[in-house]
């Protein structure tokens, strides 16, 4: 009885231990999208190989997908992805489906991600849908092909280490604040090599959405899956779903859910708490995610840095065009984008709209919204808020990565500053010369309508304060 | 795939710390699938917005092209999993990438290419690197494989650790699918006990 939430999953899924020392773990649900679909099937063709399990094998298009209304959903991966698919008799999501949508955000929504199941897919931000308590590996192209041929994922079983958050997050502060501070606080490899479970106050008070933010951000510190243990919280959620199992067949489900926990005697390698009860809403003003701050804090001077980070400190002060000791309050920004499968799900974007409500974006500044599936999309139109967010004067798009990864061609132009609510501030991601800042959704909403980076606790309805 | 035994020649140093893939292989190259990767590996490392040449970049310096060997920084190909990253340095000619820690997904995926990646010490790594700033490009270095060891100018030398599967899977060149496929008894009779798959779950009817 002495077993991690990890443990009990992967041992669910063990299937043997190949000569070379990697263990076999099962996938239950497989998600491709269109970057790697084409490499991969081709890949198949020449090694003359199948895919094994066509029933549980999905193949959807997200990071290619032109999004702006209006432009043809076509690009050469997609038409490629969809000739390659026909030939292997892969089910395919096309683009107009109304399923469509970025895979992170999907695979919870269509039910491939349910807790205790094994999911794989050709994306670092795989570890999204931990936050149901399933299992998810994100690969590369070949390690893709092996799960297509094999349905297993082999892997040296990696350590294990547990967040437990605690405290009470401030007014104002988001999921998306804890997963960037979190990162300032241990640095960007601190994960390498562990599956993650996170625990703790903060994560039992976070609704299942707020978790998938924080899961999905776990690769920015380098962790390569994560985990939340299932909860009453979850246990609502999936019964909110369409996909869920209904009367007999859900008690059975949420009793073999019930299962999946730590144990109260486990091994972790590492164990962390951190106090998230000071965090302030959020703002990145370097290249990686780590280098963020409390909005109303100040870049650190100089004097404070290590000499060992200071090449880098400086780096990226000059690719932002900032100074050290500078406060970002009031530096003026040219892009707002809200999307991504880090936070585009439909509490992302009523939280945004909530700050909008009634204002306009400012002059000059460039705004989109990018909802995260063609679901979350017709959710928000039900609701309203894409006739908020297209009043206030932001371009409200089809659902795909767009400017996160930047692989469908919508990018900023050099020396524009953008606030975006993706994962990733690397250097040129956005386009080149782009500078990117990241926050929640509702920092990026305000910094739209003013027109430079603002504290979003002075925007907010007042009757969210708590 | 091809098996790794040994491999000399020029190697380039390039010590900057937390290189990520957004870095190694620009997205502006994910976009087109037949880009020219040798191009853009490093693209906007290399050159400027309208495309000249940084004659300062390693990248760009004659003595460089097609050298073999990557000597690079802290965690080396952080970021995404994207297996073009490690194409592109492959276009490029390397066949082995040495730095201290290289980023999970990165170093995976080197191994599934047949492509060696090694893991320094810190001190190891500084060491090679001081070495192979004084070579400049102009002489050349040995990594062998079977015997886990460096080798290059005046008597320089180390010794490095790959874990012993991966180092038997490039020494023999196996292919990751094939040594799978060997247990597919194991995962047939898994399957026969499982399915339909985990409580909740559905059929992926699309």
């Amino acid at each position: 009885m002495n077993k991690t939430l990890f443990d009990k999953i992967w041992a669910a899924h063990w299937v043997g231990e190949r000569q070379d020392g990697r263990q076999l773990i099962y996938i239950d649900r497989h998600i491709v999208h269109e970057l790697h679909a084409p490499h991969a099937f081709a890949d198949l063709d020449k090694s003359e190989r199948t895919v094994r399990r066509k029933d549980i094998t999905v193949v959807v298009q997200d990071h290619t997908v032109p999004t702006r209304m209006g432009v043809p959903l076509r690009s050469a991966h997609i038409d490629a992805t969809g000739v390659a698919t026909a030939k292997h008799g892969v089910k395919r999501l096309s683009v107009e489906d109304p399923r469509h949508g970025i895979s992170h955000v999907i695979s919870p929504e269509q039910g491939w991600a349910v807790p205790g199941g094994t999911l794989a897919c050709p994306d670092s931000h795989s570890s999204t849908v931990g936050a149901l308590g399933c299992l998810a590996f994100g690969c590369g192209t070949t390690e893709m092909v092996h799960v297509l041929s094999t349905q297993t994922i082999a892997l040296d079983k990696p350590q294990q280490m547990r967040i437990c958050l605690e405290g009470k997050l401030g007014f104002g502060v988001t999921a998306k604040d804890v997963a960037l501070h979190l990162i300032r606080q241990v640095g960007v490899d601190f994960g390498r090599g562990h599956a993650v479970e996170y625990a703790g106050g903060v994560v039992r008070d976070m609704d299942l959405e707020s978790r998938m933010t924080l899961c999905n951000m776990t690769i920015e510190w380098g962790g390569r899956t994560c985990l939340i243990a299932p909860d009453e919280r979850t246990f609502a959620w999936m019964a909110q779903q369409a996909h869920s199992p209904k009367g007999d067949q859900w008690d059975q489900a949420v009793g073999q859910w019930r299962g999946l926990h730590t144990d109260a005697d486990a091994f972790f390698d590492t164990q962390l708490t951190i106090d998230c009860s000071d965090i302030g809403p959020q703002i990145t003003w370097g290249t990686d995610p780590g280098q963020t701050i409390n909005v109303d804090e100040s870049i650190a001077p100089e004097e404070q840095i290590h000499v060992d980070h200071l090449d880098r400190f400086q780096r990226a002060l000059t690719y932002m065009d900032l100074q050290a000791g500078q406060s970002l309050l009031g530096v003026p920004i040219h892009r707002v984008f809200i999307g991504s499968c880090t936070n585009a799900r439909i509490t992302d974007l009523r939280h945004a709209a909530g700050v909008i409500q009634g204002r306009k974006v400012a002059p000059g500044v460039k705004a989109l919204v990018v909802p995260g599936s063609n679901a979350v999309k017709l959710q928000a139109e039900r609701e309203g808020l894409d006739q908020v967010f297209l009043a206030a004067g932001f371009e409200w798009h089809q659902s795909g990565c767009s400017m996160c990864a930047g692989a469908n061609g919508e990018v900023g132009i050099s020396g524009e500053r953008c606030v975006a609510t993706s994962n990733r501030n690397f250097e040129n991601r956005q386009g080149r010369g782009v500078r990117t800042h990241l926050a929640s959704p509702a920092m990026a909403a305000a910094a739209a309508i003013a027109g430079h980076i603002v504290d979003v606790r002075a925007w907010l309805p007042v009757e969210g304060r708590s | 795939m091809k098996p790794f035994e040994q491999v000399s020649g020029a190697v380039i140093p390039f010590p900057m710390d937390d290189v990520n893939t957004d870095q190694i292989i620009p997205s502006a190259y994910l976009k087109d699938l037949h880009a020219n990767m040798a191009d853009g590996f490093m693209a906007y490392v290399r050159r400027k917005p309208d495309g000249t040449s940084i004659a300062s970049c390693v990248f760009e310096q004659a003595q460089y092209l097609g050298a073999p060997i990557l000597l690079v920084g802290s965690n080396f190909g952080c970021g995404s999993s994207r297996e073009h990253a490690v194409w592109a340095m492959q276009a490029f000619g390397v066949r082995c990438v040495a730095g201290y820690r290289l980023a999970e997904f990165f170093r995976d995926n080197c191994y599934k290419n047949g492509v060696l990646p090694i893991e320094l010490t810190a001190s190891a790594q500084s060491d090679w690197m001081a070495v192979a700033q004084q070579a400049g490009g102009q002489l050349p270095f040995e990594v062998n494989l079977q015997a886990q060891t460096v080798t290059g100018p005046e008597g320089f030398s180390l010794a490095f650790d790959v874990p012993s599967a991966q180092r038997m899977a490039l020494l023999k060149g196996l292919d990751d699918v094939g040594m799978t496929l060997l247990h597919l008894a194991q995962i047939e009779a898994f399957e026969a006990l499982q399915t339909p798959g985990p409580a909740g779950s559905r059929q992926m009817d699309v």
